[in-house]
């Protein structure tokens, strides 16, 4: 194509943007706004099932019969959530199989907090509460992304996301107006688990490489900052309720911004753990690793047998 | 024993199952061979985890001590679990998973159809709702019996593997004592002989499409019906008792 041409159809294509409507599998689109959908869906749909795994830790050893029933049922929500996922990335080109491997090599990213250890049956708690909480800011403005199967598969996603914040604080409502041992529990898991939260936003807006090009193209609404802000003016209200305390000294509400300043975020710690050296990452690649050799001679098996039908049925 | 006791021990029995392979496959939640068999083995894991309340609720309103479902699934003694031991075999590889279920559903299924005539209407009604999630198990089991069985070399050996050790337990899911004729004269049960014929012809259907066969050494296992249960009873009960066990008469 000539150079001419691609510049009318970026026109074309940026107009359509700046008037909100949907991008769909079928139309022209810049390639790099097609490669940074495919990295951001897939990482998305990565963090979803790699996400599996820490509450999946806990569903054995769940208090209670309805703890035991919820707690399989979110996880369960999670693995759809990466399949509508997938399902997005592979309206764009992308292979499911060959993006998981990039899961397994370590050439794909997904959310860092998933790396952290789920230590009690609080955390179930906190990541409800924090980490699904957190995920709906990030994820409510998708459901207006550009692109039109992304936005479909969030409007989806976040009722259920929703669902699982409701369920995590109420876990936590339930352990702070426990014994001292449950409080103290609660307690410990907020310590443990509201930085890493806090990181779950990305680096600060003046270190994020990709947010000004992902805005212009309306994947992206918001900045990692903008974001970050509003989960902490919604969330200290919360552990008030609870009667927690947010482990944070710097932490104060400043009247004239009408919001929560809050401490320095540790981004060694976030850049460690994004690279590959949190405490579980070796852990959760891992685990999905295993999971998909174990399962090699299944897949195998069911084409195998799926072959063997259709050449029956058409003898 | 009179017949509301019997029936106490017999919804246990029921409860117990039902429980106990609900936990065995909610160990496998997040690492399923693919995301939509990780999505399936949830939902059975799920339903039988539903059972399990239902009929342990039901046990616990039987059993006249003031016991919820629980107090009953979490906080007995080992001996006091009374499921086969079939469904406290470890998940293995997915063909063991697999076969475990197919041989678990094929009996589960026609005993909660006749159940759910039960003159015992409490029973009936949860018969009747977990009958409608066990069809679609078998469903699911058997399908996956055939698809491995003949699938590939690999798979029809893994699979036939499952069956030859895991094909002594099912003697067990037949175990008939006084709790059962009692219930049985009074048309709470069936007679499990006719569940048996049903088992055998499902049984023998689905490994005729899958190309399996019945292996002819077969020791018959039991001793889960009286509590006495494998060795790996006491590490599945551990992580099921865990939070009970280590901070008792709490709320969650
Ligand atoms: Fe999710
Ligand atoms: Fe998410
Ligand atoms: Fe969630």
């Amino acid at each position: 194509m000539k150079n001419i041409d691609i510049k009318v159809l970026e026109e074309k294509f940026q107009k359509k943007i700046d008037q909100d409507i949907k991008i769909e599998p079928n139309d022209w689109m810049p390639d790099d706004y097609r490669i940074t959908l495919i990295r951001q869906i897939s990482q998305h749909a990565h963090s979803e099932v790699v996400g599996m795994l820490p509450e999946g830790n806990w569903i054995t050893r769940a208090p209670n019969l309805r703890r035991k029933a919820v707690l399989l049922a979110k996880v369960q929500d999670e693995a759809g959530h990466g399949l509508y996922l997938y399902c997005a990335a592979e309206t764009l080109g992308a292979d499911r199989e060959e993006t998981i491997d990039d899961l397994h090599s370590g050439k794909a990213k997904y959310s860092s907090i998933f790396n952290y250890p789920t230590l009690t049956w609080a955390d179930m708690g906190a990541i409800g509460w924090l980490v699904d909480g957190a995920a709906i800011m990030n994820q409510v403005p998708l459901c207006r992304c550009s692109y039109g199967p992304y936005a479909r598969a969030m409007v989806r996603v976040c009722k259920e996301e929703s669902f699982h914040q409701r369920q995590g604080f109420e876990i936590m409502t339930k352990l702070s107006n426990g014994s001292q041992e449950q409080k103290d529990m609660a307690q410990d898991a907020l310590n443990r688990f509201w930085w890493p939260a806090l990181m779950m936003f990305g680096p600060n807006d003046a270190e994020s490489k990709h947010t000004a090009q992902s805005m212009n193209w309306k994947i992206k609404r918001h900045t990692n900052d903008e974001l970050r802000q509003q989960f902490v003016d919604v969330t200290v209200p919360q552990a008030e309720i609870l009667g927690l305390t947010i482990p944070d000294k710097d932490l104060k509400w400043n009247e004239k911004k009408k919001g929560y300043d809050f401490g320095k975020i540790n981004w060694d710690e976030f850049w460690q753990v994004v690279g590959g050296n949190g405490p579980c990452n070796k852990e959760r690649v891992d685990a999905r690793r295993k999971a998909k050799e174990d399962g090699k001679w299944v897949i195998e098996a069911a084409m195998a047998f799926a072959n063997k039908r259709s050449a029956k049925k058409s003898a | 024993m009179n017949l509301e006791q019997a029936l106490y021990k017999y919804v246990l029995r029921l409860g117990d199952d039902s429980l106990i392979l609900g936990q065995r496959l909610a160990e496998l939640c997040g690492h399923g061979p693919i995301l939509e068999e990780d999505i399936a083995l949830t939902n059975i894991s799920l339903d039988l985890i539903g059972q399990a309340t239902l009929f342990l609720e039901y046990a616990g309103a039987l059993g006249g001590e003031n016991k919820t479902n629980d107090d009953l699934a979490f906080l007995r003694l080992e001996k006091e679990y009374v499921n086969v031991l079939l469904v406290e075999q470890p998940n293995g590889h997915f063909g063991d998973t697999i076969m475990r279920q197919f041989l678990f559903d094929a009996f589960r299924k026609p005993l909660l159809e006749k159940l759910q005539n039960s003159s015992d209407e409490k029973l009936a009604s949860i018969a009747e709702k977990a009958l409608k999630e066990t069809k679609y198990h078998l469903k699911h089991s058997s399908e996956w019996v055939i698809r491995l069985g003949d699938g590939t070399e690999e798979s029809h050996a893994k699979i036939q593997e499952s069956l030859n050790t895991l094909y002594r337990y099912t003697h067990e899911l037949f175990y008939t004592d006084e709790v059962d004729l009692m219930l049985n004269k009074n048309n709470i049960i069936p007679n499990l002989e006719s569940i048996k014929s049903q088992w055998e012809n499902t049984i023998k259907e689905v490994l005729e499409m899958a190309n399996l066969s019945l292996p002819d050494n077969n020791w018959k296992f039991e001793g889960g019906r009286q509590g006495r249960h494998s060795e790996h009873m006491g590490y599945l009960l551990a992580d099921l008792q865990y939070m009970q066990r280590t901070y008792p008469n709490m709320e969650w």
